[in-house]
């Protein structure tokens, strides 16, 4: 699998007239990852992938495939293979035609289309289904001749954008770990794009979080989930409870933090940031709603918050806990169901705990707007 | 059973009053300004042409003498053939085919690059500024044509200025006005079917096709032809059906020898006063033009139903 064919963005820039949709953007994709850019809408990720797709050039920089400069080939021409956000399935084409389009233009024989289209279709768990027209499959079953279209060209990198955004929840999960398996099975390099952290995190092997065209973090899942490179990666990624305030003192890569309306709290400096965060910078610490526990005998080597119980929500698997603070700031907490009641109630005065491990404090910067 | 079910759904959703009007006026229009103007021609055209007072008599009768002038002329003088109007009226038939061609292959490109280029203001403005000479009457815009295409025309002019030529081309006499007048004369009706059906055509498809290594023939060929398949057949029947029966291009741009398969009916109803004989020449065109367009419609395969779309 380490021998798939890497994508590197070297200092890319895009354009588009004043307007800067990418900026600056260093990426390197190791062969055989299943890579995601995941943000907002807007931010810039679908520019990217055209750009790599070979659909636009970057104003500035290279994209690298395989380590060879992409600059002037066409997307007819690159290694790569482009599944749409709506699939763009040929309407009018039977599905065994869809799937070997890419073999049509070669000029392959009706006979070798054929035979690759069922060997496809084995795959995709759709046997004998190649005579059908698009229109007369289902959504989850589209979605799958799209992703045999796409691997019948056999591309060295598969790059899909948000092709999943149109399928309801089930289908939705269902078809992550499908395309995970798939990934895995042909081993190819998948580039990803959504704005849903949720499959960003479950597929990928590293994410790349953006924010109006500025990369801000590289990681894996459990880098951009537990240690934020900024503001924006931490409030866009999960759930977060955010503490604006200023650094009071410094002890290694912890940080105290005077906030501005829940007393001084200690956190963890996150590793981007050590180093850079100095005493009495703007600072906002986060602290993830599972993190939040009620504070019990044995947890006094916990860093400790007071609140008072607002409201409560029973969302099956755990319950969720709206709170007030002292200062009046509103933080929300997440209580696994274990079947006993959660013992907060409304107007209830708590004490809750958290590990200073889990929270993470850096530069103040601009959060995601939902 | 089910033809009141509808008729019944349909007053209710419209109500009685607007829905009976609304019935009336298809009812209208169908029979009074369909139906029965083509059931008289053809009724007319089984007929002799007799002086008024023997309408009626016993001269009154049906029969196919009409239809057996257009092949064989005048009676008596069967095994000859009345070459001179079949030949017209093949040459009609094969000329309007002609333009019909030609308009489909100038009006793809333009249709393609309208449809594509997501209604942008400038595409607008071409839209427009391609309508605003159909504000024009028909024969106002023939007539122009003629201007242009005369021994002293503009086109003369710049092709004799560029030195391209040292005498006027007669234009008029070889017919090529009477095609550019008829070409242009219904060319957006080929147009607009067209820039519809390709705006409708998804730009991710092409940018699929693309991906997977198709060329531009291939892109058009395997998908937006096929996607375009009901708008160009539309815009071709218009233009075909069109340009067949026109009367006014041929009139003002056709060249003393060459006569148009109207100019003949024209010319059975008002100058032989022969309604008789112009309507068998008329039903003769309009049977001939509806078998040539659905013949073509089988062959390419285009039912009747997408052709609204």
């Amino acid at each position: 699998m380490a021998d798939g064919v890497g994508v590197d963005l070297d200092n890319v820039w895009i354009r588009f007239g004043d307007f800067v949709a990418v900026r600056e953007a260093n990426v390197h994709i190791n062969g055989g990852d299943f890579f995601s850019f995941l943000g907002p809408s807007g931010c810039g990720k679908t520019t990217i992938l055209r750009a790599i797709s070979g659909f636009l050039d970057p104003s500035e920089g290279r994209v690298l495939i395989g380590g060879n400069d992409m600059a002037g080939i066409g997307p007819n021409k690159r290694p790569t293979a482009l599944i749409f956000q709506n699939l763009a399935l040929f309407p009018l084409m039977k599905i065994w035609e869809n799937i070997t389009f890419s073999m049509e233009v070669k000029g392959a024989s009706t006979a070798e289309r054929r035979k690759r289209a069922d060997e496809l279709l084995d795959m995709i768990a759709l046997e004998g289904q190649g005579d059908k027209l698009p229109s007369e499959l289902s959504g989850g079953q589209k979605q799958r001749v799209a992703i045999a279209r796409a691997l019948c060209a056999e591309p060295d990198v598969l790059l899909l954008d948000e092709p999943l955004s149109a399928l309801d929840l089930k289908l939705r999960q269902h078809m992550r770990t499908e395309l995970r398996e798939i990934q895995q099975r042909v081993g190819i390099t998948f580039i990803y794009i959504t704005h849903d952290q949720g499959e960003a995190l479950t597929m990928s092997d590293n994410v790349a979080v953006m924010r109006a065209g500025i990369i801000d973090q590289i990681g894996t899942g459990h880098d951009v989930y537990d240690r934020p490179a900024t503001a924006f990666v931490a409030s866009f990624v999960g759930e977060n409870n955010v503490f604006r305030g200023k650094i009071q003192e410094i002890q290694g890569n912890e940080a105290l933090m005077q906030s501005n309306r829940s007393g001084l709290l200690r956190a963890t400096i996150t590793p981007s940031a050590v180093g850079e965060l100095k005493v009495g910078d703007d600072a906002m610490m986060f602290i993830r709603p599972e993190a939040l526990a009620l504070a019990n005998g044995d947890s006094h080597d916990k860093a400790r918050i007071s609140a008072k119980v607002l409201s409560e929500e029973f969302e099956g698997n755990s319950y969720s806990v709206y709170l007030e603070g002292d200062g009046g700031k509103e933080m929300k907490m997440s209580m696994p169901n274990l079947g006993q009641d959660p013992e907060a109630s409304r107007g209830q005065d708590l004490t809750l705990s958290y590990d200073v491990g889990n929270a993470m404090v850096m530069p103040a910067g601009e959060l995601a707007s939902e | 059973m089910k033809k009141p079910l509808i008729f019944s759904q349909f007053f209710r959703n419209n109500g009685k009053m607007m829905g009976g009007i609304m019935m009336f006026l298809v009812a209208f229009w169908i029979i009074v300004l369909i139906l029965l103007p083509q059931l008289s021609m053809l009724d007319f055209s089984f007929r002799f042409n007799l002086p008024p007072k023997e309408l009626g008599g016993p001269k009154d009768v049906y029969t196919l003498h009409n239809y057996r002038y257009l092949l064989y002329g005048a009676d008596g003088k069967e095994g000859t053939y009345n070459t001179v109007d079949l030949m017209v009226f093949v040459r009609t038939i094969i000329a309007a085919m002609a333009v019909t061609i030609a308009d489909l292959i100038l009006c793809y490109p333009l249709a393609y690059y309208l449809g594509q280029s997501k209604g942008t203001g400038f595409v607008r403005l071409l839209v427009v500024l391609l309508i605003i000479p159909y504000w024009i009457n028909e024969i106002l815009r023939a007539f122009a044509l003629r201007i242009i295409f005369a021994d002293s025309g503009i086109v003369n002019d710049v092709l004799m200025t560029l030195h391209l030529i040292k005498e006027p081309i007669d234009f008029i006499r070889a017919d090529i006005a009477l095609y550019a007048g008829l070409g242009y004369a219904y060319i957006l009706l080929m147009l607009f079917p067209m820039y519809n059906v390709i705006e409708s055509l998804d730009r991710n498809q092409i940018e699929a096709a693309r991906d997977m290594g198709a060329s531009w023939t291939r892109i058009h060929r395997r998908i937006v032809i096929p996607h375009a398949k009901p708008g160009i057949s539309s815009g071709m029947t218009m233009v075909f059906m069109l340009s067949a029966g026109a009367l006014a291009a041929p009139q003002i741009l056709g060249g003393p020898s060459s006569l148009w398969f109207t100019q003949l009916v024209y010319q059975w109803f008002n100058g032989s006063l022969n309604w008789q004989q112009g309507s068998a020449y008329a039903i003769v065109l309009l049977v001939s033009s509806i078998v040539i367009v659905m013949t073509f419609m089988k062959i390419f395969k285009v039912n009747m139903g997408d052709i609204g779309k």
